[in-house]
């Protein structure tokens, strides 16, 4: 545990990405195989279960130290983090009591711990209180934090599984991809699964293993600085669940992109992949769909043959054990299927697109199914596909994906090969109606807002955004919103309605479970819209119009 | 407080003895705690404050009218005793103790009662009323050793110099900065660079005789790499630090106790080092005081005042506009 709490120690002090590198490879150099297994799982951001509520964890943290639980409380709002709340109270406390400042924990490896942990769930409920209550007494104060942290399931230390990858790519020697490929799915903390991720690469995996995707970068130029259309493959670019699907040895998978197994939520994909040939894994998108009639299908002038619905309605299909008959009605999905990763059990990886293309056109030919399909191509000169794009919003979709035909399938956010040519965000001007206090490291400062729009005489809130702002913008927001409280309702306070800012956003849909009648997708902060009057600010007539023009 | 001080409208205010202690607002008669911008402001006609502090004060505030008072040393001020003990918060820093008939109060100012190397340390000072600072009052505020900081510090600085990085490092310009540079001697002899800012008030620490390590000023295009530069916080983000290339930036201060407050304001490091009570300093000052009524000033005097009530201590906060310059 030592060496994993000097390790979170050192990455937390640094911004630099070389330093982090190297203090987690000299972490990997030195831990056990069974450690190393578990700090690639956290590490990586991979979810913890959460052993115990944050409610009772506070009771019990109160009792620990003898203090009022008020004070608990405000010490925790200060601090904005309770395992840290934990650990510092703990730490006064001691220093208090004077019984000297040696700590009695005895140093267990961090798998010890974990399994430890992993064995609370067995505990009555005054045994798991005596227990947590003698570590956080025992513990100093990083180690302390750094155990409740583990305990509640939320430990963040500002690196990626990219980063992870890296550190151990760079230690083992190892391509980053072979790593990423082996860390996907299911992965499992153990000295097994450790020493088979830094083994030497021998091809093998096991058939359920999706490969990492490839993500692009948004295009912030001319396209015709790409070079010649014909180059490149144009697709639209669907608003869903980017998925892999895999058939191998006659068992179907579906991956998300969050490495989450699906099928359970899409069972209409899953039986469609069926009559697919084995051997082959699948790039595409989960997306809700409105199934054109057929007249409207005639008189399609592409290949799309109807429309996606909106996001909200398509995260009704997740989460679910088993999807009943009404919502597969309601929510019917397909999978548009962008690239074929894997033929005949052989990796495509490596091979032009224009070649998997016509792989995946041949292997989704044995599928007649409407929940299967070819995501379109789409070809023409730059200035027509300019022109195309102005329709995005209208076919529910962001804009367009470009492809170099010519590209090889790689891991992970590349540049140059693949570009995500979006439409420009949808925006409002939208008034500050409260503000909440935000997590982490912005506990002290209001960074939570809920913004609202016209409805007649009366502020409707429709939207709440978090980021956008610069630094010192926050700052000087939070000191206003300070000084202009209306109303403190526990940690929100409404403010006087007077600060109007532009808010972008992605998407919008109706929506009941919202008050104003719709949801947006993404919202952020775009300016701070100083110059504006309260009186200037939307109308939700203007926001539900935005809805229209998304509309079926 | 209703007999001895009360509030007035230029701070807080002693009628037996017609003075002020820390006025805000223009005085006839100031008794000083320190020379800290909040606590010792211009445009008093007098000045009562501990021999150290007055230079600082005359730096400060130019030409003024002091007296000087050492600790211990009782003068009257009309119907009012009034001495002045040593606060352990800076060079000079006092608490005034105030005696009228048989009732005594004491204003703490700023304090601490960790160990400093550059001035006195803190006197407990009995008492039946006592006003005391709040600035750290929460459970979450224990300080650390401040010789293991100093460590942190110089461990911080030696890995910088391996990296050819300078390491900069934010520090109150008066009391901070000293108290760093003090407790480095431990460690090395090297000089440090420091900022404008910090330059004059050392000079006046060490011609008071505090023993520190050398500080030499900015010189014009030297090239500096793998140096202490120790800086006021404002000078984080201002052209002026650009001069020192790559460098990692920290900030020694009690509120760096909460990880949140390093990161949000992008310090590299923070060093838990501060020149005021902790929360155990805080209560365990309060209850050795044996005073039966106790007023928090700045601060979160809620928290506080709360606390020591459900402890039978009867409390109540005092509106001030000390602390809002400093930590
Ligand atoms: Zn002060």
């Amino acid at each position: 545990m030592k060496s994993f709490v000097e390790l979170y120690t050192r990455l937390d002090r640094t911004n630099s990405t070389n330093a982090k590198l190297s203090a987690m490879r000299e972490y990997f150099r030195k831990a056990e195989p069974a450690c190393a297994a578990w700090a690639v799982n956290i590490l990586s951001g991979r979810r913890q279960k959460r052993l115990l509520g944050p409610a009772q964890l506070r009771e019990w943290l109160a009792e620990s130290v003898g203090l009022p639980d008020w004070l608990v409380e405000q010490s925790y709002a200060h601090v904005g983090d309770l395992a840290e709340t934990a650990a510092l109270l703990h730490h006064t406390v001691k220093a208090a009591s004077q019984d000297g400042s040696q700590y009695a924990s005895v140093e267990v490896g961090l798998s010890a711990w974990m399994e430890r942990l992993l064995l609370l769930r067995n505990l009555e409920e005054g045994e798991k209180r005596q227990w947590i209550q003698a570590q956080w007494q025992q513990s100093p104060l990083a180690e302390g934090f750094v155990k409740t942290k583990l305990l509640t399931g939320a430990l963040r230390v500002g690196v990626s599984q990219t980063l992870v990858v890296k550190a151990l790519a760079q230690e083992y020697d190892l391509p980053t991809a072979v790593i990423q490929r082996r860390l996907m799915g299911d992965w499992q903390p153990t000295a097994a699964n450790y020493l088979d991720l830094i083994g030497p690469d021998d091809g093998r995996h096991d058939v359920s293993q999706p490969y990492p995707f490839c993500l692009a970068y948004p295009l912030e130029k001319d396209p015709a600085t790409l070079g010649g259309a014909e180059l490149w493959l144009a697709e639209w670019k669907w608003d869903g669940i980017r998925a892999q699907l895999i058939k191998r040895q006659g068992n179907i998978f579906l991956w998300s992109r969050g490495e989450e197994l699906v099928m359970h939520s899409f069972p209409e994909i899953v039986q469609a992949a069926e009559a697919l040939p084995d051997g082959v894994v699948i790039d595409g998108e989960i997306l809700g769909w409105t199934f054109a009639s057929d007249a409207d299908a005639q008189q399609e002038m592409d290949e799309v043959c109807g429309k996606p619905l909106p996001f909200n309605q398509l995260q009704r299909r997740l989460g679910r054990k088993k999807v009943g008959p009404k919502l597969l009605g309601e929510v019917p999905v397909i999978l548009q299927a962008y690239d074929q990763l894997e033929s005949d059990g052989i990796s495509m990886c490596g091979r032009p697109l224009l070649e998997r293309r016509s792989g995946l056109q041949k292997t989704l030919s044995y599928a007649v199914s409407p929940h299967l399909r070819l995501s379109p191509a789409l070809q023409g000169s730059w200035e027509y596909l300019a022109g195309l794009r102005h329709s995005s919003r209208e076919r529910g979709v962001e804009g367009f994906m470009l492809k170099r035909l010519d590209s090889v399938y790689q891991a992970g956010r590349v540049k140059g090969d693949w570009w995500k040519w979006k439409v420009d965000p949808y925006t409002v001007d939208a008034v500050l109606l409260y503000a909440q206090a935000g997590h982490g490291r912005r506990s002290n400062l209001y960074t939570d807002y809920t913004f609202a729009v016209w409805e007649g005489e009366q502020l409707v809130p429709f939207a709440k955004a978090y980021s956008g702002l610069a630094d010192s913008e926050i700052v000087e927001l939070d000191r206003w919103i300070r000084k202009h409280t209306k109303e403190r309702f526990g940690p929100v306070r409404s403010v006087e309605p007077v600060q109007v800012f532009e808010l972008a956003f992605e998407g919008i849909a109706l929506s009941k479970r919202h008050k104003s009648g719709v949801a947006v997708r993404f919202p952020r902060i775009q300016r701070w819209r100083k110059d504006k009057l309260v009186e200037q600010a939307d109308s939700l007539t203007l926001v539900k119009s935005l809805v229209a023009d998304n509309a079926l | 407080m209703e007999n001895i001080l009360r509030l007035a409208h230029q701070g807080i205010y002693c009628p037996a003895g017609d003075f002020y202690v820390d006025p805000w607002g223009a005085v006839e008669k100031a008794v000083i705690t320190h020379a800290h911008a909040d606590h010792a402001r211009v445009g008093h006609k007098k000045y009562y404050a501990h021999p150290d502090c007055i230079p600082i004060l005359h730096h400060r505030l130019g030409d003024i009218d002091s007296e000087p008072k050492a600790y211990g040393e009782e003068f009257q001020l009309g119907d009012a005793r009034v001495s002045l003990h040593s606060a352990g918060h800076i060079l000079g820093s006092a608490q005034v103790r105030i005696a009228v008939g048989d009732q005594v109060t004491v204003v703490t100012g700023d304090f601490k009662r960790t160990p400093d190397p550059t001035c006195a340390p803190f006197e407990l000072v009995t008492c039946d009323t006592l006003i005391t600072e709040a600035t750290f009052s929460l459970p979450v505020y224990r300080w650390p050793n401040p010789k293991s900081v100093a460590e942190d510090i110089f461990t911080w600085w030696m890995n910088c110099r391996e990296r050819r990085l300078n390491a900069v490092l934010c520090c109150y310009a008066l009391g901070k900065a000293q108290r760093v540079m003090a407790e480095l001697m431990r460690f090395t002899d090297e000089s440090v660079v420091l900022h404008g800012a910090v330059l004059p008030i050392t000079q006046i620490y060490r011609s008071q005789g505090v023993q520190m390590l050398e500080g030499r000023p900015v010189e014009e295009g030297e090239n500096y790499a793998g140096q202490l530069v120790i800086a006021p916080p404002s000078a984080i983000g201002s052209p002026w630090i650009k001069r020192f290339g790559r460098h990692e930036a920290g900030f020694c201060s009690g509120w760096m106790r909460i990880r949140g407050n390093r990161r949000r304001r992008g310090y590299e490091r923070g060093f838990v080092l501060s020149d005021h009570a902790d929360w155990n300093e805080l209560v365990n000052t309060i209850r050795e005081s044996g005073a039966q009524k106790v007023m928090p000033t700045h601060g979160r005097t809620d928290s506080l005042v709360r606390y020591l009530r459900e402890q039978d201590i009867d409390a109540e906060a005092l509106e001030t506009v000390f602390g809002e310059s400093e930590e």
